[in-house]
């Protein structure tokens, strides 16, 4: 490392006095130290757990490894016993639906808000300030009305399913091995519109007016105007919040314990929820992070996308 | 000529009625987002008799403060220690921001510097549940879980690299004469961070601290995992206890939801364009 801050001063200071070169390779110094607490906080609370579950997925680890500090290696042990759990292939395949779902759901429901809000019209900036409560409040909060929504007899949900005569049986959302999966999606997609809306929004006010006024002259209507206009420019950030939103929704963690705990009997179970319950229901603690491993792999893959994505667009865009 | 004009202000009149038909359309979208919270309200202030009637009511049959008393009585520990999680937070993230932030943007060493932010964006996009089950296990070695401060270090882990990205975004865009003109005064970095560019990145930090309050404030994984202690119970960990029993008393469940959406209702109404700009720096400014 310190020969690149070298390079650099010498460069940035190429003709003049040894003094000054010095002064100002003392000066950058100092400025660097301005990053001490931060790169000791990362080491400490980022690298430090990431390879520490890494390792610990190799071991036997159980509650008592935190008394005797012994665990064991058992190099892929804790791999071969998760792929071989009854519960994994459910919860992979929670995983995937969970997160495609919430991501189709989320982004084009905050795309169609977003769109209704390039309109200027009395309140729309207060109004639309109002979108983000889902995505401000708690999730806890959100999570304790939904499990009342849900209410198979006194629920909201029902109620109005049942007014509409669609059916006249009372569903049992949370209860239901079927449904419990589709009702913590449902609560995620609500919690996570804000957020895509926002986004969008945001893409959608950078696009020049001037564009909307020339394609109306030349008579092309609202869709043509979105399809040709909104969209293909709006490309680059739908692609930013569409690897975002997948990153933080194979994350969700909040939304399912608070409504269904991963129940009943572990349907409705991601890998992050059967993580915590593997390493604090069952104490195997080794086994939990293996599958820790597992959603760290997914999220750094497509983290790494979003990195490349988001650094080279909107590069491309400030231009 | 007056025909034209009241022709004018005929059509301006049917812009108008338009417009407000758009805005009576958003209401409709709002009030179909926003129905949870108002079920929230809305069973707040409701008899326990009441959550059993069919159909549900719109409204209290008979309003009443019960579910707030219950409330109260069992949730001023959990916001009191909620509070200390978020203002811990706010504490914790500062400190540790701030000056990487302004490294960041102000000190030439740019590799550095990239591969910094690098480093932070992806290990921020760690699961928490990962993050969770080694810091318990770190901590216990410690001896300080259970202890605020556990949890405070663990929250402001979501907190710091947002904070970072936004404060950095703000300062690169502070004018260098103003730095120029202090080094030829004889000042050094400390100096310029702490007199000039600290007080005019006002701004960000208060998007940063509001953020990291919120953050703290609605943790739960982290407490969840690192507290056992009944007496650091933060609300939403309350409301968790709350919601998995047999038997739920709705009308104090909900009451202290109210009292958890606190902070954020006040953050909309007063900060919002804190809030807007915080989103949309935090996921594209690189």
């Amino acid at each position: 490392m310190a020969h690149v801050v070298e390079g650099a001063a010498v460069k940035a200071a190429a003709p003049t006095l040894p003094q000054v070169r010095s002064w100002q390779r003392r000066d950058r110094l100092i400025g660097l130290l301005f990053l001490v607490p931060a790169v000791v906080y990362i080491v400490v609370f980022y690298v430090y757990p990431i390879l520490y579950n890494i390792l610990m997925s190799f071991e036997r680890y159980t509650a008592k490894s935190f008394v005797t500090g012994e665990a064991p290696f058992i190099g892929l042990g804790n791999f071969r016993r998760l792929v071989s759990n009854p519960d994994f292939t459910t919860a992979v395949w929670n995983t995937v639906l969970f997160t495609l779902g919430s991501l189709f759901f989320q982004f084009t429901i905050g795309l169609a808000i977003a769109v209704f809000f390039q309109r200027k019209f009395p309140l729309s900036g207060f109004l639309r300030a109002l979108m983000l409560m889902p995505w401000l409040a708690p999730v806890l909060v959100s999570g304790a009305v939904w499990v009342r929504l849900f209410d198979m007899d006194y629920g909201t949900i029902n109620f109005v399913i049942r007014s509409l005569d669609v059916t006249s049986q009372h569903i049992a959302w949370l209860t239901d091995p079927h449904l419990a999966l589709i009702s913590v999606l449902i609560a995620n997609i609500w919690i996570g519109i804000p957020f895509n809306m926002v986004i969008l929004y945001g893409g959608l006010q950078d696009i020049p007016g001037t564009l909307y006024d020339a394609a109306a002259i030349d008579g092309a209507g609202p869709w043509e105007q979105f399809s040709y206009i909104s969209w293909p420019l709006l490309r680059p950030v739908a692609t930013v919040v569409l690897l975002l939103g997948l990153v933080y929704t194979v994350k969700v963690f909040d939304v399912i314990m608070s409504i269904t705990r991963g129940g009943p009997a572990n349907v409705s179970q991601t890998l992050n929820t059967w993580a915590y319950s593997l390493s604090f229901s069952i104490l195997d603690f080794g086994l939990g992070a293996a599958a820790g491993d597992i959603l760290m792999v997914v999220v750094f893959v497509f983290g790494l996308l979003y990195l490349r994505y988001a650094y080279r667009e909107i590069r491309e865009v400030g231009q | 000529m007056t025909a034209t004009v009241a022709t004018q202000a005929r059509g301006q009149a049917r812009k108008r009625a338009k417009s407000w038909l758009w805005t009576l359309l958003a209401l409709v979208i709002i009030g179909l987002m926003l129905f949870p919270f108002y079920e929230i309200v809305n069973i707040s202030f409701m008899h326990e008799t009441d959550i059993l009637q069919y159909p549900p009511p719109f409204f209290p049959p008979h309003p009443t403060l019960d579910g707030y008393r219950q409330a109260l009585s069992t949730a001023v520990g959990y916001i009191q220690s909620s509070l200390i999680y978020a203002l811990g937070t706010v504490v914790i993230t500062l400190l540790v921001a701030t000056p990487a932030a302004y490294a960041l943007a102000r000190v030439r060493a740019a590799r550095i510097g990239s591969l910094l932010l690098f480093v932070l964006i992806l290990a921020q996009m760690a699961p928490g549940i990962v993050v969770a089950i080694s810091l318990y296990a770190m901590f216990s070695h410690l001896h300080l879980l259970n202890s605020y401060l556990a949890v405070i270090l663990a929250d402001s882990t979501i907190a710091v690299p947002f904070a970072i990205i936004v404060m950095r975004a703000f300062m690169i865009g502070i004018p260098q004469e103003l730095a120029d003109a202090a080094v030829v005064d004889g000042a050094g970095h400390w100096r310029i961070f702490w007199s000039i560019i600290l007080p005019l990145s006002r701004t960000a930090l208060i998007t940063a601290s509001l953020f990291s309050f919120l953050f703290g404030w609605g943790d739960f994984l982290f407490a969840l995992i690192l507290n056992s202690n009944p007496h650091h119970t933060p609300i939403t960990v309350g409301i968790y206890r709350f919601i998995g029993g047999f038997s739920v008393e709705w009308p104090s469940v909900m009451a202290t939801a109210v009292i958890a959406a606190i902070p954020a209702t006040i953050l909309l109404t007063v900060a919002q364009r804190y809030i807007a700009a915080g989103i949309t720096v935090g996921a594209l400014k690189e």
